[in-house]
């Protein structure tokens, strides 16, 4: 097939798009990754959680979900606060293999829940800006993908900040490096790890808020990016903010060419063979520092 | 139709361990006199395939439900029917499992599967204890064709719906005066959708249409953006869509965000093109889609009777309704001409059943080696925010509207 | 001389005998599915068990054997058993390369973890194009019960085909554990730069390691095609199979050669509680059963092996 230009400028800014939303989903998992060194299989299940909950704000409260966000942003960080520091850390008592069972367990009581209360229905939210386009030239972009481009970038920056400049932020980044040095210094670990986890949750929430408008709900919704977003994690150094955001925008541009070249069942394979290509020539990630 | 995307719901399950250990194990196969007949209804209510099973099982309780309201069978001093509920969890080995407990707990029957995986492995179960299987759904045509004495399919089978609407969509586009000449298809990548689009790919160049692009996607599919994209760039007459529910959705809202606005958008089997949630919920991406699947006669008064029973339930219409509908009514039909709820007896009773009282476009029943040779899909239509049936003639009941007006 | 192989030859014939006094084939197909679970989780548990390299990609054996016996019967025409016997072949050979891949690159923890689970996804998406696999059609086994066909007509023949399939693997995860390569294996899992410094050829120790679980697990893999009869890249490389051995390793007794079987009776078992509790409740059942596994975890972190042997401490000295 012949490609225009203008088809391929279109499709690398629908991949950028849609590769901000990999990477907010993605920086939760690194966030958790980096400081826990634990892999959260609830991730998918707790951005599904995070999208019922934007839906039935839009829905039942009539807030839509640019709105609920602000609300949404810090209730999911106090939910994963408390899950890390009711459930997942007493259970586990910090073991790795213990850690991946409670959080499969999560998974699974998460998904069931949300299908055993609301069924498996796909749920979608109708707004007129739903269908806006800001037109660019030939292009025409769907308006919330371009709000939700920039407002990932704004949390992926703000979150830099933080990790940089606050006591807090300092305190996650040293439990990072050295747990057992922090630890010694004074630092309240379990606390720490339990902001992280809020933190990566608090990502899902806005990550769902942003996609709802132009996506849909199920109970197993979340697991569909899942995937991608471990990818993203390795692409972009486990444990690394900017990693994560140039890891999602790269992976969105990849998967939105491939797709358009070989079709979008083959082109997902692009993405998984990029994946061990880094994993087995540059494990540190295509962004990250050599570990 | 298979699942694709299994969570971590858990996908193995199992039979009964020391919890079941209270089921009738081995009990006796003789009903007592004047006791309810046992239906297995076996539906994917969890996992990846949890809406379109929920919708089937409920289907076949409203179904059985009237059955006994209007007075059980008669044949059988108005026994009454009774459902054993069970969830294949959207895998083969869980709708084994399930076959396999209800076997046990002394079935006349099963009914149900939806997905074709589920269903071959279903039917084969069951078929050791030459128990008679309904498939509700299930498409796949070597359901039917594995010589399984015990497995019956009222509805058309995937040879059947391809063909016919490869056929229909020829003689629509004549009595248009051919409107639509290039084609662009998008489908899902496992079996149905995979293999329609191999089916047109071969049978439509032959039709006078030519076939720009063929284009899979995965379930589930994260953005459509790129596809519409390529749509716009060919502009084709005609949209053959062949996805799942999500899928369906998020191609007809990107098409209508990018304008994309083709002659027609005819869809086979289309996962949302004949749902009412979708044709609510956008309308505006709705308006006109057609869609060749399972339908109901829509003229027909039982029909009309079950869709405001549904409404009334606040439920959606949908094809897995009421499918598992019809086909426990044709059970229902074969038991009484059975006049027993025997197995040998019921399969026999089955295989040369004639039953015309439901609500399918179909005639007669007639089972050829287990298919309903009558059983046709048919064309509906997105018209004033409903869905009506607009082909072929016999039982429309609104005129078609194509090409789209611009 | 061979009395280490004991216990586990007594358990076998034990469990051998259960068609012969229960006869509930729900009972059976409850034993057969769990069986083939811990046949899964027997190949996961040698290397992620004792080998310390933890795979979330499992499903790239499992499928492979799979797919390996369909595709050679339906397409080849070749006979059942030759098929089975190639397909865990291949899912050795496939276990050497991803392992000569991954393991010369240094790919340890977490890093291996996602590998093998990009493996899975390729294999998933590449059977799911592949014309020869059916592609998205998937691939069906004719239906043809006997010996020859290897499809068993009776519950109890399928049965004691799967238990003597895990009979074999663990009498071999037995014996490697009282040998050198088991020792070396440990080595390799407890500190693997002691164990290089100690003369123990890792990379080889790895990749025999890799080899023997890729075909324990595709053994499972070529039972189910043959059980059920119908495979599509979905249920034969689904994420779910990957996750299922790790699991019935895990809460069983990782580095044990009882976790898998027990941890898969008890995870089969708990599935089928939450299930009767459940009700018809869609759902329900699934997230007691997440309560219940969150429960285990908390109260036998070493799974069911590790809280058995503690309630005997004597045992320990025996390791």
């Amino acid at each position: 097939m012949l490609l225009s230009s203008d088809i391929l400028i279109q499709a690398v800014a629908n991949g950028l798009l849609t590769g901000a939303i990999y990477a907010l989903i993605a920086l939760g998992l690194t966030l958790i990754y980096g400081v826990l060194h634990i892999i959260n299989f609830a991730h998918g299940a707790l951005l599904t959680a995070a999208l019922f909950a934007a839906f039935f704000a839009d829905r039942v409260l009539g807030i839509d979900p640019w709105i609920s966000v602000f609300a949404l942003a810090p209730a999911f960080f106090a939910l994963g606060y408390l899950l890390q520091r009711l459930v997942v850390w007493p259970a586990s008592r910090g073991e790795d293999r213990a850690i991946l069972l409670v959080t499969l367990g999560l998974a699974v009581i998460i998904e069931n829940g949300l299908l055993f209360q609301f069924r498996s229905d796909t749920r979608t939210i109708d707004h007129p800006f739903g269908f806006d386009v800001v037109e660019l030239g030939t292009m025409l972009l769907a308006t919330t993908r371009v709000v939700a481009f920039f407002a990932a970038i704004g949390v992926a920056a703000a979150l830099f900040v933080f990790l940089a400049m606050t006591d807090t932020g300092r305190a996650i980044r040293a439990v990072a490096k050295e747990r057992l040095g922090a630890e010694l210094s004074g630092v309240d670990v379990p606390h720490i790890y339990a902001v992280t986890f809020g933190l990566g949750t608090a990502c899902l929430a806005v990550a769902a808020c942003l996609l709802l408008p132009s996506y849909y709900v199920t109970p197993q919704v979340g697991n569909a990016f899942v995937l991608v977003a471990f990818t993203i994690v390795v692409l972009g150094g486990m444990g690394s903010v900017p990693g994560a955001l140039a890891g999602g925008l790269f992976i969105g541009v990849v998967e939105s060419i491939s797709g358009l070249l070989y079709g979008e069942t083959l082109g997902q394979l692009g993405i998984f063979l990029i994946f061990i290509l880094v994993l087995l020539f540059r494990p540190q990630g295509l962004f990250g520092a050599k570990a | 139709m298979t699942s694709s995307v299994p969570g971590f719901g858990r996908r193995s399950v199992l039979a009964a361990g020391a919890a079941a250990a209270a089921l009738p194990l081995g009990a006796p196969a003789l009903r007592a006199q004047g006791g309810p007949i046992r239906i297995g209804v076996i539906h994917p209510v969890t996992g990846a395939l949890a809406f379109s099973g929920a919708q089937g099982r409920v289907g076949a309780e409203m179904a059985i439900a009237d059955v006994n309201a209007a007075g059980g069978i008669k044949a059988m001093g108005g026994a009454k029917l009774e459902a054993v509920l069970g969830d294949a969890r959207s895998t083969p080995e869980g709708g084994v499992a399930e076959v396999e407990r209800m076997a046990s707990g002394n079935v006349a029957a099963f009914v149900g599967g939806f997905a074709s995986g589920i269903c071959l492995a279903t039917t084969q179960a069951a078929a050791r204890y030459d128990i008679p299987y309904l498939v509700d759904v299930g498409v796949a045509d070597n359901i039917v064709t594995r010589g399984l004495k015990n497995t019956f399919r009222f509805g058309p089978g995937f040879g059947v719906i391809s063909r016919v609407a490869i056929e229909n969509l020829v003689a629509m586009n004549d009595a248009a005066g051919k409107p639509a000449r290039t084609v662009m298809i998008v489908h899902e990548d496992s079996l149905f959708g995979s293999g329609l689009a191999g089916l047109l790919n071969r049978e439509l160049p032959g039709k006078g249409f030519e076939v720009l692009e063929t284009i899979a996607h995965p379930t589930p599919t994260r953005d459509f953006s790129n596809v519409a994209l390529r749509i716009r760039s060919r502009n084709p007459d005609l949209v053959i869509p062949a996805s799942y529910y999500n899928e369906y959705v998020l191609l007809a809202r990107t098409m209508q965000q990018q304008r994309v606005r083709p002659k027609a958008i005819f869809s086979v089997l289309g996962g949302a093109a004949s749902n009412y949630r979708f044709v609510r919920e956008f309308p505006d991406a709705a308006r006109f889609i057609m869609d060749c699947n399972h339908w109901v006669d829509g003229r027909n008064p039982s029909a009309q009777a079950l869709r405001r029973k549904v409404d009334a339930a606040n439920q959606f219409f949908t094809y897995e309704l009421f499918l598992n509908y019809a086909n426990i009514m044709l059970l229902a039909d074969a038991l009484e001409r059975a006049g027993s709820a025997d197995k040998a007896k019921l399969t026999e009773a089955l295989a040369s059943s004639t039953f015309s009282g439901h609500f399918m476009p179909y005639g007669p029943t007639k089972f050829e080696n287990g298919q309903n040779s009558g059983a046709v899909p048919v064309v509906t239509q997105v018209l004033d925010n409903d869905i009506k049936v607009i082909f072929p003639a016999s039982v429309a009941e609104a005129p078609a509207v194509f090409p789209v007006p611009a | 001389m061979r009395d280490h192989l004991a216990p586990v030859l007594i358990v076998l014939a034990l469990l051998a005998g259960v068609p012969l006094v229960v006869d509930s084939n729900v009972v059976l197909n409850f034993l057969k599915v769990a069986l083939m679970l811990a046949l899964a989780g027997t190949g996961w548990n040698l290397l992620g068990g004792y080998g310390g390299q933890f795979s979330f990609g499992h499903a790239v054996f499992f499928g492979t054997g799979a797919y390996a016996v369909a595709v050679l019967q339906v397409r080849f025409g070749i006979n059942a058993w030759a098929a089975f016997g190639a397909g865990i072949v291949l899912g050795a050979v496939l276990g050497l390369a991803i392992g000569w891949l991954t393991f010369r690159a240094g790919l340890r923890g977490s890093y291996f973890a996602l590998v093998t689970l990009a493996f899975a996804e390729v294999a998933r998406i590449i059977a799911s194009v592949w014309p020869l696999t059916g592609a998205g059609a998937g691939i069906l086994i004719p239906l043809r019960e006997g010996f020859l066909t290897l499809q068993f007509g009776s519950r109890a023949e399928g049965y004691w085909f799967v238990l003597a399939l895990l009979g074999i693997a663990m009498l071999i995860v037995r014996a490697i554990e009282v040998r050198r390569f088991g020792a070396q294996l440990v080595a390799v899992r407890e500190n693997e730069d002691a164990a290089r410094a100690l003369g123990v050829d890792v990379l080889r120790v790895k990749l025999l390691a890799i080899a023997l679980s890729g075909g324990i697990t595709a053994s499972a893999g070529a039972f189910y095609a043959q059980t059920f009869l119908y495979l599509d890249a979905g249920l034969a490389y689904g994420p779910w199979i990957s996750v299922e051995a790790l699991l019935t390793a895990i809460v069983g007794g990782i580095g044990t050669v009882w976790g898998p079987l027990l941890g898969a009776l008890v995870l089969q078992a708990l599935s089928e509680l939450g299930k009767h509790l459940g009700g018809d409740a869609p759902g329900l059942g699934l997230v007691l059963f997440g309560a219940v596994l969150i429960l285990v975890v908390r109260f036998a972190p070493n799974g069911i092996v590790g809280l058995a042997r503690s309630l005997r401490p004597r045992r320990l000295a025996r390791g």
